[in-house]
């Protein structure tokens, strides 16, 4: 399985690989850790003409714990997630995640910004970054714009980025209390069957606040308004679990496919939320 | 297309030919620089025989573009040890019949070797999960998980040892 062929750039900063998307419109395509896109080129179902590679912009590497907000370039790698102790501190659900994510040769050179930016219902980077109300940083020829997680993926690999448009880093707010990444996949390595997402708050017994989003049950991520509100306010108890299961079910279209018809999925998406409500829970 | 220049140092071994970015890592190692011991096997990132080290990453280097390792350091399992002088790795593999039918040994090896570098004492759990990426299709993980655990035992020993 051999690529098509290209034309090969390396720029060293943002506004040079900006230029060259800008120039060659939707013939150009940026590749990270190219690890979703070349085998999309393997299989041809990607065909580009200019491959401009980020390996060496500088200003798209590093994390930064600021006060309470986290700083991710979109260069840093899922292996670099795991390893970093100030976002383990300030984020743990990330490297609970990230852990999850394919396997540790795909995770050295997989980035967080080829996982958000790719638009694949199957990623799970896409869920968790809705779950923490994370903010992507775009950069384009008219300048930067922060787009919400939330309002960023539109259908499968339909985003709110502009082709000529960078996403240069991620942004969300430290988290408090309890968290948990579920996720139920057919062997390791494995994209998704089903994946939630949660960060439980306390105050006493009863919950203060909640997060929950859950991963290839649509073709965008599922930010779950409906089971928040279930949990908020509750004491996490059987039946507040059963109503935040019940709103998630409403919420979700998923797919037929290899991974098994549409009720098993929505049954093993109950499973996900439920652990990973419990869990999110004892840890908060 | 236009070709371009790659150098690369494979195995200490300094390197620069012409290539079509285009071209994967595994292509080039083996046909145009005659390193065949990163075996091809799916060809879809998912089996790991084609795991080289990549400036000190195991990484599946049928995913890589030869344009993307220009100027990386590579090191194959050519590059751990000799028919003569084995590495521990494969000295292990040997005595715990890790091996098998042999396909995806230098995938296996040169990823135990980074988790080794990484982990020097890991858990049977600590070796499995960092393995996950490599698979064996004669499905003798529980050798090749024996085999990596006594490598870490014989490498801190020797590192003891010289203390
Ligand atoms: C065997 C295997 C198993 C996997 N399993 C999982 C899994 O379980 N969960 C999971 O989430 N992922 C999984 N992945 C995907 C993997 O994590 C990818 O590496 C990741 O999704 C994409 O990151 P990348 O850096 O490789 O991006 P690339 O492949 O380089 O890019 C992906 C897309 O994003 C665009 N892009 C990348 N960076 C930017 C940027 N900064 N600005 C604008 N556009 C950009 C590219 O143009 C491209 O369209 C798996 C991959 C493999 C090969």
């Amino acid at each position: 399985m051999i690529p098509g062929n290209f034309h090969y750039h390396r720029p060293e900063s943002v506004d040079d690989a900006v230029a060259i998307l800008a120039k060659y419109g939707d013939e150009a395509r940026a590749v990270a850790g190219g690890h979703s896109l070349i085998p999309m080129m393997k299989l041809r179902m990607a065909d580009l003409a200019h491959v401009v590679d980020l390996q060496a912009i500088g200003d798209l590497k590093g994390i930064t714990v600021d006060s309470s907000t986290v700083t991710i370039g979109a260069m840093v790698t899922q292996h670099e997630l795991i390893a970093s102790e100030p976002l383990a501190q300030a984020a743990p659900i990330i490297r609970e995640a990230s852990l999850q994510i394919a396997d540790p040769q795909v995770r050295y050179v997989g980035t967080i910004g080829g996982n958000v930016a790719n638009g694949d219902p199957g990623n799970d980077m896409p869920a968790l970054m809705q779950c923490l109300d994370a903010t992507f940083v775009l950069t384009g020829p008219n300048g930067t714009r922060d787009v919400a997680a939330r309002e960023f993926y539109e259908a499968a690999y339909f985003t709110a980025r502009e082709d000529d448009e960078l996403l240069v880093a991620i942004r969300f707010p430290a988290t408090q209390g309890g968290y948990a990444y579920e996720k139920q996949k057919r062997k390791i390595g494995d994209y998704a069957t089903a994946a939630a997402a949660v960060l439980i708050e306390k105050d006493g017994s009863s919950c203060s606040a909640a997060s929950v989003a859950m991963t290839n049950l649509s073709d965008v991520p599922v930010y779950c308004q409906g089971a928040i509100d279930a949990l908020i306010g509750s004491t996490l108890d059987a039946s507040a679990l059963d109503a935040a299961v019940a709103a998630m079910q409403e919420a979700i279209d998923p797919q037929a496919d290899n991974r098994g018809p549409v009720e098993f999925k929505r049954h093993v998406a109950g499973i996900m939320l439920r652990r990973a409500i419990e869990r999110a829970a004892s840890r908060a | 297309m236009d070709k371009m220049h790659f150098k690369v140092t494979v195995n200490g071994k300094q390197e620069e030919l012409l290539v079509e970015p285009r071209e994967l890592l595994i292509h080039v190692l083996r046909e145009k620089l005659g390193v065949t011991g990163p075996h091809i096997g799916c060809e879809t990132s998912h089996c790991g025989a084609c795991t080289v080290d990549m400036d000190g990453k195991s990484v599946k280097s049928c995913t890589v573009f030869a344009a993307q390792a220009n100027g990386a350091d590579v090191t194959t399992i050519e590059g751990l040890g000799t028919p003569d002088g084995l590495h521990v790795l494969q000295q292990m593999f040997k005595e715990h019949h890790g091996l098998q039918c042999g396909f995806c040994t230098p995938g296996m090896i040169t990823r135990a070797y980074r988790l080794l570098q990484e982990n020097p004492d890991p858990s049977e759990e600590d070796v499995r999960f960092g393995m996950s990426g490599n698979l064996c299709r004669c499905t003798g993980y529980q050798n090749i998980v024996k085999a990596v655990l006594a490598s870490a035992a014989e490498l801190n020993a020797v590192k003891e040892a010289a203390q």
